[in-house]
């Protein structure tokens, strides 16, 4: 397909390998992360690390908004789900995650109405077909999928549709990556930037990394190639002393980003003085709710939800592979007690969950090697 | 859910302008394209569509861009290899 297949060319790649080991100083350790799990998902399923040199590492990051979803939160969207007359809808990455409560799936074995959708307006048209009863959407995502509700939500009041809500746990980008900036544990020399949250928010929003913290970030696109010619500029900036914010997905991305959807979102969303994150814990202003004047859409406050919080099992070690320090692998439970079938953390759920792309992949990836034979 | 797939209007629909007939990889389907504000989407256009929304236009020519450096580089490499080999040639 086109703006696809152009991009996933072999011997492309091999030239470009070759570029970026010649840009390694000898010696000298590198490590990148890609916020986005989009990104993690094609490093797996390509076997990119395969390309790169032994001096530079990728290591994920908090990019997966399925993974980022807290037990509690997950509860309580089971809770509204199990109120009469509702029918829940979601993503099908989110029918696996496990609350304290199970997830649901588990939810739906129990009798409850849950159904899959592709889009937040497949869902407003179950609440168009169904006005006897109550039609949630459970709403995740980054700025990538948030102009999405938002537009959703301006379509049900604009038709009057009045039995459709969504619950929502959008999250925002910025203030995950300033928390791993901010966090002890890692030494990153520099950002893979997400693709399709830049083409919301633009390329600006990320100039306190580069000029703040000094670390060049390098927005990038979803192919093979984009990731490797990503690095390959990464490298680059480092190697010319440099350290600036550089668009590499520019067909898809504009600078300044989309106007309109920023404008949506702020229109139906206004950011939450707080939220918890699965395994990082909670961070300030980093994710979104219904505003008042949107209130009537609000499951949230339609709904009298338990909002309880649930500690992560023991067993899980999600935060610290969302936080680049662990990798999957390392996890005590990765691919025994924790699989894509029964996952006890959500890294193992999403498609762009670490866990889940390194499981489903199954790569032995030099890395692996190299940190087993370490031990 | 976050991987963006490409597609190629096909129609704008007349009576409802925010919604798109689009081609994904040989399938029609109607995406939205309320969030393309202010560009002008004609048929033959490309868009980037997530969760049946369209976020953006690909630029073909920043597509362009981006590939014409991509050979460059392979161009690049197969000029380094070759005066590589003739240095050898040299010395030996
Ligand atoms: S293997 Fe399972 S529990 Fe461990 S980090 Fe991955 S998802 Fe979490």
């Amino acid at each position: 397909m086109r703006f696809v297949d152009e991009y996933r060319d072999a011997e492309k790649a091999r030239m470009l390998a070759a570029r970026i080991a010649a840009l390694c100083e000898p010696g000298r350790d590198y490590k990148f992360m890609e916020v986005c799990g989009g990104h993690t998902h094609t490093i797996y399923k390509h076997g990119l690390e395969d390309y790169l040199p032994e001096a530079v590492t990728l290591v994920h990051g908090p990019g997966c908004p399925v993974c980022v979803i807290p037990m509690g939160r997950m509860d309580d969207a089971i809770h509204i789900a199990e109120q009469p007359d509702v029918i829940m809808t979601s993503f099908g990455d989110m029918m696996r995650v496990p609350g304290g409560n199970g997830s649901f799936l588990d939810a739906k074995a129990r009798g409850a109405d849950i159904r899959l959708v592709y889009s937040p307006l497949d869902a407003l048209k179950i609440a168009r077909q169904n006005p006897g009863r109550r039609v949630v959407f459970m709403a995740i995502g980054f700025e990538t999928t948030a102009p999405s509700t938002a537009m959703t939500v301006l379509r049900a009041e604009a038709e009057g549709i009045e039995n459709f809500s969504i619950f929502c746990n959008h999250v925002t980008i910025i203030p995950a990556i300033k928390a791993i900036l901010d966090s002890p544990d890692l030494r990153l020399d520099g950002f893979i930037g997400p693709g399709h949250v830049s083409t919301v928010i633009g390329c600006r929003p990320y100039e306190f990394i580069s000029r703040g913290y000094g670390k060049p970030l390098v927005v990038a696109g979803f192919e093979p190639l984009d990731l490797l010619h990503t690095v390959y500029r990464l490298l680059a900036q480092l190697a010319e002393g440099r350290s600036e914010v550089e668009n590499q997905y520019s067909r898809v991305v504009p600078w300044d980003g989309n106007p309109k959807a920023l404008r949506v979102i702020n229109q139906v969303m206004e950011l939450r003085p707080y939220f918890e994150w699965r395994g990082l814990g909670f961070i300030s202003q980093s994710a979104l709710r219904v505003t008042e004047r949107y209130a009537a859409f609000d499951a949230e406050r339609i709904f009298q939800i338990p909002g309880g919080r649930v500690a992560d099992p023991k067993a899980c070690q999600c935060g610290e592979v969302l936080k680049g320090v662990l990798k999957p692998w390392e996890c005590k439970v990765f691919g025994t007690a924790c699989t894509p079938e029964t996952p006890i953390g959500t890294c193992m759920v999403s498609s762009e969950g670490a866990c889940a792309a390194y499981y489903n992949f199954g790569r032995f990836s030099r890395e692996r090697v190299r940190e087993a034979t370490r031990r | 859910m976050c991987l963006g797939i490409p597609g190629e209007i096909v129609e704008i629909l007349s009576d409802r302008p925010d919604l798109a007939m689009v081609d994904v990889s040989g399938v029609k389907r109607a995406i939205n394209i309320g969030l393309l504000e202010g560009e002008s989407v004609v048929p033959g256009d490309w868009i980037l569509i997530h969760v049946g929304f369209a976020l953006s236009k690909i630029d073909e020519v920043e597509a362009r861009a981006a590939l014409d450096f991509l050979e460059s580089i392979g161009q690049a490499y197969e000029d380094e290899i070759a005066a590589l080999r003739e240095s050898m040639i040299e010395e030996g």
